[in-house]
C-alpha cells in the first residue's frame, strides 16, 4: 500500500530550515510521499540532500525528489505581481509542488517539462501525470 | 531574452572579478557517474600529465574532494591558473545493495555506501569556495533529474558562474539538444572526456568564464 501525504505550505512557513526539513524528512521516513504545497528554497533543498545523507542507514536508503514549477511564461503580468506578493507576505514559495518519495518505495520520478511519472518500487506502476 | 541579458552582464562582473585572482577554483559538480573524474583526469593530464582520481563503472568511486593545484590552462591567447576541484557526485538516495548487486561483498558495500554519504555531504559543503563551476551530466541519461536542477539553481543562487558539459558524447545515445533544451539559459558544450572529443571549444568555454 502506498501512502500520499499532502502538506499544505501553511505548515512549514513559520519554521526554521532544519525544522522545515526534518519535518519532511520524518513523514519519508515512515515510507510515506510527501506532497507538499509549493518550493522549498533552492538553498533547502540542498541542506535537504545534507540531511537525507546523515539519516540513511540499511533501512532508509534516501529519497527521490521532484519539484514541479509553475510555468511562468504562462503567467500573466497580473497574475505573477499577484504570486509575488502573495510569496513576500506569507513567505515561502507556494507556487508547484514537491515531491519527497522514499527510496523505499519510489523507484523513479520522471520529469520532462510537459509531465511527471511516479514509479513505485513494487511494480514499477505509473502514479501520475501532470 | 531578458535572462539572457541578465546572465551575459553577470558573468562580465564575475569575470572582471576573477581577472585579479591567482589561482581560481574549479568545481566539477554533477550526479553520480556523469564523468567527473575523467574529465578532471583529462584536464590534468592534457596541461600536467597527470590524474586526479581513479575511475570506475561503480557508483560513487569518488567518495571524497580531490584537488589538483596549479593547473595552467591556454587558449587563445588567454593562460589562466585552476586549482581543480573534483568532487563526490551528489545524490538523494545510496543504497548499499546496488553495490552488493554489482558483485561487492556485503561488508565493503556498506562501508562504500556510508563514505558516499559523507562525500555527497562534503560535495555541497565546498560549493561556498568555488570560483567558476562545471556541472557534468551524461549526454545519455535525462536531464530533467531534480538533483541536476538543484545543483545549477543552488550555483545561480550563489552567484558562480556555471556551464554544461555535456559527457560521453561519442556514444550513440547521446543527445545533447535534450540537455540544451532542459538548461537553456546556460551554455552546453558537449565532450567526450574519455577520448578527449571537443576539448578544444571546452577549453575556450571554461577561459571565457574565467579568464
Amino acid at each position: 500500500m502506498i501512502t500520499l501525504e499532502f502538506i499544505p505550505h501553511s505548515e512549514i512557513e513559520g519554521l526554521p530550515t532544519g525544522k522545515r526539513i526534518k519535518k519532511l524528512l520524518d513523514i519519508a521516513k515512515e515510507n510515506k510521499i510527501v506532497l507538499l504545497e509549493g518550493q522549498l528554497g533552492k538553498d533547502e533543498e540542498t541542506e535537504l540532500i545534507k540531511a537525507t545523507m546523515t539519516e540513511i542507514n540499511e533501512r532508509f536508503k534516501g529519497v527521490e525528489l521532484a519539484v514541479l514549477y509553475p510555468d511562468a511564461q504562462e503567467l500573466d503580468m497580473l497574475r505573477r505581481l499577484k504570486v509575488n506578493l502573495a510569496n513576500m507576505l506569507l513567505g515561502g514559495n507556494r507556487q508547484g509542488l514537491t515531491i519527497i518519495g522514499p527510496a523505499a518505495v519510489v523507484k523513479e520520478i520522471k520529469k520532462n517539462p510537459n509531465k511527471i511519472q511516479l514509479f513505485t518500487k513494487d511494480a514499477s506502476r505509473k502514479g501520475g501525470k501532470r | 531574452m531578458m535572462i539572457k541579458r541578465i546572465t551575459e552582464l553577470l558573468d562580465r562582473v564575475f569575470r572582471g572579478l576573477f581577472h585579479s585572482k591567482k589561482n581560481i577554483k574549479l568545481g566539477l559538480y554533477g550526479p553520480p557517474n556523469g564523468g567527473k573524474t575523467t574529465l578532471a583526469n583529462r584536464i590534468a593530464q592534457d596541461w600536467i600529465g597527470e590524474d586526479v582520481g581513479k575511475v570506475s563503472a561503480m557508483p560513487h568511486e569518488t567518495r571524497e574532494v580531490q584537488v589538483k593545484e596549479q593547473i595552467e590552462i591556454k587558449s587563445e591567447g588567454k593562460t589562466v591558473t585552476f586549482n581543480l576541484v573534483d568532487t563526490p557526485g551528489i545524490a538523494t538516495k545510496i543504497d548499499y545493495e546496488d553495490f552488493v548487486k554489482r558483485g561487492m561483498p556485503a561488508k565493503l558495500a556498506k562501508k562504500r555506501a556510508k563514505e558516499a554519504t559523507r562525500g555527497v555531504i562534503e560535495a555541497i559543503q565546498w560549493l561556498d569556495d568555488m570560483d567558476v563551476v562545471i556541472v557534468v551530466l551524461d549526454a545519455t541519461k535525462d536531464p530533467y533529474s531534480q538533483v541536476n536542477i538543484t545543483i545549477v539553481g543552488n550555483l545561480q543562487a550563489r552567484k558562480i558562474p556555471v556551464f554544461i558539459t555535456a559527457n560521453k558524447t561519442d556514444l550513440s545515445k547521446a543527445k545533447l539538444k535534450s540537455i540544451q533544451d532542459a538548461f537553456p539559459q546556460y551554455e552546453v558544450i558537449g565532450i567526450s572526456a574519455k577520448y578527449g572529443k571537443n576539448m578544444d571549444e571546452f577549453y575556450k568555454s571554461l577561459l571565457k568564464y574565467a579568464g
